[in-house]
């Protein structure tokens, strides 16, 4: 993020509205927070079973996938596939066996066990706007 | 380097990036006498390089700071027989001749019953054709080699298009692949493994995804695997799905063969086996039905110029069902 006057003056301006709506939820680190988890980890199990193939993911240069969408900033999304709440334990479900929770996506189920798909969870929950 | 599992449908454990060449690429890590001894020559090479520079950096220090005696000495005549003109040609020969000598494993003819294959090189991936003993052609793969243990293997090296280069670091050195013409070179692994390859010579468009992929077994096992291709029958289970219907109606058949199916193009990769292979995409990305999935729907966005067009008219059942049958084609 390139900080010039104009982005901080529109910072200033808007930091009482920010305080205000995020007054409203649990902040996000609480929100999707996964314990004992290793984001570099995830991210190299992101690379084992080439994720890449469908989703375009920072930290990766290449593949750029285009078949699904994009991750980028995926931590700050507010739904998996449209359908679920993104909730670390439900992310962490979703990524090894996505049929089981939302029936007919493309999306298939994928070699990963439990811890791996734990820190695949927790590298996508890096990815933010900032 | 993990060894290949004992299964080779299982997946891939060792971790996929461990099985390509990775960068920079093992030059420095041979596993087979091939690679041996051309990464021997190279040390070698390399450290004489150093010891010559030294021998100049030194009479540069003697030529700018030394002793007047000493730099007398150096602009001599005698220094200039010496160490221009004898000390080279003694150098440089017995070093031609040591190094052919040390690399005559990559030119002396194979045995007679040395495993032959026929590697074809396309734009961007490699036909694989297993050689009988007879010379004809016993099994047709694609973008994956399986070769036994501890013996000497001759690959065939011929191109369809353009100039393509066959290179596996840990394997062998580079040779070309060249329209119209056939190079030989041999390859041995010494120890059971995964190991990367990558076309050499660009060739246009995506040759940097242009990877190769060679698995070593011990003898037995390779025995076990290559009977196991030989005696394939068609699965009666795959044989009748949607995917198999899919296969033919939205055009898959024209360009990729199936042994013992109606699907016969040879425009691309073989799929008779691309149930069992470790990569698909010619040896770039793990085989497994998330990344067969992304593949079929849209290959260009992998490996953009690739010749395979994206199928985004499919639906995610469709591309699942593809998937489906890709994954029975043992």
């Amino acid at each position: 993020m390139r900080h010039d006057g104009g982005f901080l003056f529109a910072l200033r301006a808007l930091l009482p509205l920010v305080t205000l709506v995020a007054a409203c939820k649990p902040p996000p680190d609480e929100r999707q927070h996964m314990p004992q988890a290793d984001p570099a980890a995830g991210l190299a199990a992101i690379e084992r079973v080439g994720c890449a193939a469908c989703h375009a993911i920072p930290g990766l240069n290449w593949p750029k996938g285009a078949l699904g969408p994009s991750l980028e900033k995926f931590g700050d999304q507010g739904m998996i596939a449209g359908r679920l709440p993104n909730r670390p334990d439900v992310l962490a479900h979703f990524v090894r066996a996505a049929p089981e929770l939302v029936p007919g996506t493309t999306m298939p189920a994928m070699p990963l066990n439990e811890k791996e798909a734990r820190d695949v969870a927790a590298y996508l929950y890096t990815l933010r706007a900032k | 380097m993990s060894p290949p599992t004992s299964t080779l449908s299982a997946p891939n454990k060792g971790g996929f990036a461990e099985s390509l060449a990775g960068w920079p690429p093992p030059v420095l890590d041979p596993a087979g006498p091939y690679a041996g001894s051309v990464t021997t020559l190279s040390w070698i090479l390399f450290f004489m390089g150093v010891a010559v520079l030294g021998v100049v950096l030194m009479a540069l220090w003697i030529a700018l700071f030394g002793k007047e005696r000493l730099r007398a000495r150096l602009g001599g005549k005698k220094v200039i027989w010496i160490g221009g003109i004898a000390f080279p040609v003694v150098v440089l020969t017995a070093l031609l001749v040591y190094g052919l000598t040390l690399t005559r494993n990559l030119t002396a003819p194979p045995g007679p019953t040395a495993m032959t294959v026929r590697v074809t090189g396309e734009m961007w991936w490699w036909r694989v054709d297993y050689l009988g003993s007879d010379g004809q052609l016993a099994m047709r793969d694609a973008n994956e080699l399986h070769i036994p243990v501890g013996k000497t293997v001759v690959v065939q090296l011929e191109s369809n298009d353009v100039i393509h280069s066959f290179w596996v670091p840990r394997l062998s050195g580079k040779l070309d692949m060249i329209p119209g013409r056939r190079n030989v070179m041999k390859i041995q692994a010494d120890k059971p493994g995964v190991f990367g390859g990558q076309c050499a010579e660009y060739c246009g468009g995506p040759h940097a995804l242009m990877g190769f992929v060679v698995v070593a077994h011990e003898p037995a096992e390779f025995q076990r695997w290559m009977a196991a291709r030989q005696t394939r029958v068609q699965q009666a289970a795959a044989a009748n799905t949607r995917g198999a219907q899919l296969f033919q109606s939205t055009g898959c058949a024209a360009c990729h063969r199936i042994a013992g199916t109606q699907a016969n193009g040879l425009a691309g990769p073989d799929l008779t086996h691309i149930g069992t292979r470790q990569s698909i995409g010619a040896g770039i990305l793990p085989n497994n039905r998330g990344t067969l999935i992304g593949w079929i729907g849209n290959a260009q966005a992998i490996k953009p110029g690739n010749r395979m067009p994206p199928y985004t008219m499919l639906s995610g059942e469709d591309l699942q069902a593809l998937a489906d049958y890709m994954q029975a084609q043992k």
